[in-house]
């Protein structure tokens, strides 16, 4: 028996954020135009010191308009992106739940378009629209992955992946019927895409959005393990199995609709990275949800910076690069659970 | 060894004065029906049961399958309540208690779940320690030593370190065992404990339940349906058949032969043993001859 204590919570998140800061330094140097490391700091000590009249043009267009808000979204969707991953997990009881397999993530970007479509004058409903089509998916998934009142497995993953293409081509019909200039590509809603500069008010609501909605799902961390051994058991050990899995429902729903309303629907983080942490941390949630969000935020961060300098100067959308190493994950948890 | 500083330490010391012994859990006409719709007829009814279990009190549900021994057991435990007639612990009605509450005073080893990841057999009696504040972050250090002494109390210290998939069916048991214990409840429930373990197994878990029943003024109360076992380590049985509760007793009172024939269906003698309670032999069909 290793004892969870916060001070151990605290060392792996101060770990993690250290690993985050190193990775945020790579991505604001690597690009079109490369900056030195020195530059960088140079450049960046004048800016947070006050100086920042002697910050070159350059740098200001490049890292403060276009780089830092970029990464800053980067962190707030891959948390926000693996936290309700780590989230679907506990609720479905399932290790392949993730918000892009199970359909949800494309819910979300239906929910998004059709919000925009109809109230293109309101760009903050996007963000609720988002949630409720996240939510009617997972609502769907859950019901259809049923056999006989039991959640089966292969069952609610097939639910899932047929309810995420189904949905995918309504998204298309949508698309192509009713392409408007105030929507962006299908690439950016199927794919997922970091490269749209946001308002700074919806950054905000994205922000404070996650640590309300991720804060919730911390709140059941431990019910949550109760949980994971067993649904029956749980309500035996004193947990309100209801209350928690309402929690971690519109939680999570809540994290993948404010990911996918600015990012579109890019995969398998949510899968991706709290099975890397479990791997590295265990599976106890009061520590697999921080470790969750500082993870996810640093794969999308580096997987953006990729996505952007593999191909200079084209980019590739960031969801190819996730997806490209998250599939394979997928099959090998699939297939070890089969074994 | 480790048996002294048991987690059940701390309870008054048994034993002192010969009262009447104190009801724990009493089933008064409790009755339940299952059905598909709410209107439609229901698929399972299990008539009005009665009885009564003291603390110290070994209980066995008995019957074949579909009795409606788990029924009952749920009742028990509160996860259903009763259509009518009532279901208490200390006089609260089980259904009723609040769920933490509950979990601090009974504690169910149901059968097994599979486990969504792995897990450590320490960490996993642990989680008896939710119902008793574990749930606000982080366990204490007196968490930590009453999962110890539960580990103890079974004879599993030595898995502590074991993943929960790795070990046997056997040590699982115990560990499950140890977690309802770490609960530190009042009321032992138990729904088929012995199902999949071999005979060894099976004799060691229940002598430890007998134990913990006499030393540790437990109430145990046990679903089996296997005849031979419960009339050899239960005080009272109670017989189900058919969601019918047909006999409730001590095994002498309970195990007669047309009374057992017709509920299990299979032709058996009854024999006194040396201890006074009855023996079971089960004659093959073919003897029917």
């Amino acid at each position: 028996m290793k004892a969870m204590t916060l001070r151990r919570v605290l060392w792996t998140c101060a770990l993690l954020t250290a690993v985050l800061l190193g990775v945020v330094l790579l991505a604001l140097r690597l690009g079109a135009v490369p900056f030195s490391l020195g530059d960088l700091g140079q450049n960046l000590w004048w800016l947070v010191s006050g100086h920042s009249e002697k910050v070159s043009t350059d740098f200001r267009l490049i890292m403060v308009d276009i780089r830092l808000p970029r990464i800053l979204l980067g962190i707030v969707v891959g948390a926000a992106l693996s936290v309700a991953g780590a989230g679907f997990q506990a609720l479905l009881r399932n290790p392949l739940a993730d918000p892009y397999v199970l359909g949800v993530s494309s819910g979300a970007a239906l929910g998004a378009i059709l919000a925009l479509l109809i109230l293109p004058a309101l760009p903050l409903m996007t963000p609720v629209a988002a949630f409720l089509g996240a939510a009617a998916t997972i609502t769907g998934v859950y019901f259809l992955g049923r056999r006989q009142g039991q959640l089966d497995s292969g069952t609610l993953l097939l639910a899932g992946i047929v309810s995420a293409s189904f949905l995918s081509a309504m998204i298309m019909f949508l698309m192509t019927t009713l392409a408007s200039r105030d929507l962006r590509g299908i690439a950016f809603w199927l794919m997922g895409d970091l490269s749209t500069s946001l308002p700074r008010g919806l950054l905000w609501i994205l922000i404070v959005g996650f640590f309300v909605a991720a804060g919730a799902i911390l709140t059941t961390a431990s019910d949550l393990n109760v949980l994971l051994a067993g649904e029956r058991e749980a309500m035996h050990l004193g947990v309100d199995v209801t209350r928690v899995k309402l929690v971690v429902y519109v939680s999570a729903s809540v994290l993948t609709g404010l990911a996918v309303s600015v990012s579109g629907a890019i995969g398998y983080v949510g899968l991706l990275v709290p099975h890397v942490m479990r791997m590295l941390f265990g599976s106890d949630y009061r520590l697999l949800i921080p470790a969750s969000a500082l993870g996810g935020a640093i794969a999308i961060v580096l997987a953006d910076t990729l996505a952007r300098t593999v191909v200079a100067p084209t980019e590739l959308p960031v969801g190819a690069m996730t997806a490209i190493a998250g599939a394979p994950v997928f099959i090998y948890l699939l297939r070890r659970r089969l074994a | 060894m480790s048996e002294t500083q048991s987690v059940t330490q701390a309870r008054p010391a048994s034993g002192a004065t010969q009262e009447t012994p104190h009801v724990r859990i009493n089933v008064e006409q409790a009755s339940y029906a299952y059905s598909a719709r709410k209107q439609a007829a229901p698929l399972f009814t299990l008539e009005a049961t009665t009885f009564q279990a003291c603390e110290r009190e070994f209980v066995a549900i008995l019957g074949p399958n579909a009795s409606g021994k788990s029924t009952l057991l749920r009742m028990i435990a509160g996860s259903i309540a009763p259509l009518s007639g009532r279901v208490e612990l200390d006089g609260f009605k089980t259904s009723q208690l609040e769920a933490r509450t509950r979990a601090q005073r009974i504690a169910l080893v149901q059968q097994e779940s599979p486990l969504v990841f792995p897990i450590r057999a320490g960490d996993y009696v642990l989680q008896g320690r939710h119902p008793h504040g574990r749930s606000l972050w982080f366990e204490r250090d007196e968490d930590f030593s009453i999962a110890e002494g539960a580990l103890a109390q079974v004879g599993a210290e030595h898995l502590r370190d074991r993943w929960m998939h790795e070990i046997s069916g056997g040590e699982k048991q115990r560990v499950v065992l140890a977690r309802a214990l770490a609960q530190q409840p009042l009321v032992l429930l138990l729904d088929e404990p012995t199902l999949h373990l071999d005979i060894g197994a099976q004799v060691e878990l229940l002598c430890r339940l007998r134990r913990l029943a006499d030393e540790h003024r437990y109430t145990v109360i046990e679903v089996t349906h296997d005849l031979g076992l419960a009339a050899e380590f239960a005080d009272q049985i109670v017989l189900l058949h058919r969601g019918k509760c047909l006999r409730v007793g001590p095994p002498a009172a309970v195990y007669q032969r047309e009374l057992l024939e017709q509920v299990f269906e299979v032709p058996l003698e009854i024999a006194a043993g040396p201890t006074g309670r009855p023996r079971v032999i089960v004659r093959g069909r073919r003897e029917e001859n």
